[in-house]
């Protein structure tokens, strides 16, 4: 490439590079050819889907005459044939939290080109838990949006998916592409968008999108942009917490669950308004004395328990991600409402 | 002072923006947007003032723009 500042060192930077592409969908085809075309060294592609004809004005690196195939295998055949050089790594199957810090381990950089919530936390939390940094792009219908998470390097301000939105929406909540429908072009450019900046946080060239929330409204063509901060109270999802997590679930909550802040949580404990569900394991610090029950998460299938009648249920965890969850199980058990303490323990304690 | 929707929110909220007038703070806004259009109550977004995203309860001004931002997930 003959531009200003990206010179040999740069290419060769490029050169050196391991990216990993999760979903070779309508933002992971322009993202992985723009990537083997500026010579980035290693790509590896997960998807394990297959071509699908209504996806194709989203998906253009595929043609009729590939439905039904798979869609990596296509893809990697495509990029090598565009640039002999880059070596890609299929991998023809879906990513999950069992495989997923296998796999991961030993890139630099992932780009999550996922189209769906259980990916999307998933990988965030697999990234955090490897120190990897994560560019997301997403869109719904007419906006696109793209940032780039837990960037440690350079005073990067490391900020997760999860200091944004600590909680995933209920299935519900948020149609998918396939629901809403979506103009090819949008996911095409927030894609294009999300190798640029893995090309920038590589060689090191102009600002990151580090730190900064971009959004895209391409009926109206105008661009949105948001400062993120650090959300102080959240902690890394740790190793056994993350391989023990079912993300489907977690992120497929059939009734929408209301969070209850801490100062309303006080005062209607307060009045005794409240039944408190600790859902934390036994293990779990600090010890509490406000909770009216204590049932794992982890047993809350199995166990036997007695809901009360006439009060409406808080469920409490740490950080107010499982009790989000657990509220959902509960609520199908329940004419009662359950609400979930909105940022669990670590915000309750910090207030 | 403008509201901005963005993402499903619009779908609830039936506009990308709104003005409001009058609100002292972020919390009473986010009260009074969920007593307007109940289906926010549930709705996970962050808020952001003038383009910098807010944790904790915030002040606003005439001529501020408070933005209510959903996740997307599309792809």
């Amino acid at each position: 490439m003959i531009l200003p500042g990206f010179g040999l060192a740069a290419q060769q930077k490029l050169y050196q590079a391991k990216i990993l592409i999760v979903g070779i969908g309508a933002l992971g085809c322009p993202a992985l050819q723009y990537l083997v075309g500026a010579g980035v060294g290693e790509i590896g592609i997960i998807d394990g889907d297959t071509i699908q004809l209504h996806n194709l004005h989203r998906q253009t690196l595929f043609n009729t005459s590939e439905v039904g195939e798979k869609k990596v295998t296509v893809a990697a055949a495509k990029m090598q044939a565009l640039n002999p050089e880059t070596h890609i790594t299929v991998y023809p199957f879906h990513i999950n939290n069992h495989n997923a810090l296998q796999i991961l381990t030993g890139y630099d950089i992932v780009i999550d080109a996922t189209d769906n919530f259980s990916a999307k936390y998933m990988l965030n939390d697999a990234c955090a838990l490897l120190n990897i940094p994560l560019i997301y792009g997403a869109v719904s219908v007419y906006e696109g949006q793209l940032t780039v998470f837990n960037y440690t390097k350079n005073n990067g301000k490391n900020i997760q998916y999860r200091d944004v939105f600590p909680v995933p929406p209920a299935a519900d909540e948020i149609k998918s592409c396939e629901e809403a429908g979506v103009l090819g072009m949008l996911p095409g450019m927030i894609g294009t968008m999300q190798a640029t900046e893995a090309v920038k946080l590589i060689t090191e060239l102009g600002s990151l999108l580090d730190g900064r929330l971009f959004t895209y409204h391409v009926l109206n063509a105008v661009v949105y942009e948001i400062e993120l901060l650090k959300n102080k109270a959240l902690t890394v999802i740790d190793r056994s917490t993350f391989e023990a997590m079912d993300y489907a679930l977690h992120c497929a909550t059939e009734t929408a669950i209301p969070e209850i802040s801490i100062p309303e949580f006080k005062k209607r404990q307060k009045e005794n308004q409240l039944f408190v569900i600790d859902v934390r394991e036994y293990h779990e610090e600090p010890a509490i004395h406000f909770a009216d029950l204590q049932l794992p998460a982890s047993q809350l299938a199995s166990a036997n328990y007695e809901l009360p009648l006439h009060k409406d249920i808080c469920v409490i965890c740490q950080h107010g991600i499982r009790s989000v969850y657990a509220a959902a199980q509960l609520q199908q058990h329940t004419q009662q409402k359950v609400y979930s303490l909105k940022g669990g323990l670590t915000a309750y304690f910090n207030q | 002072m403008e509201i901005l929707f963005f993402g499903n929110l619009i779908d609830i909220t039936r506009q990308p923006k709104e003005l409001i007038e009058g609100v002292a703070d972020t919390a009473t806004l986010k009260q009074l947007l969920e007593k307007k259009y109940q289906p926010l109550q549930t709705a996970k977004y962050f808020i952001a003032v003038n383009g910098k995203m807010v944790q904790e309860n915030t002040i606003l001004n005439q001529g501020d723009t408070v933005a209510l931002m959903p996740p997307f997930s599309g792809g």
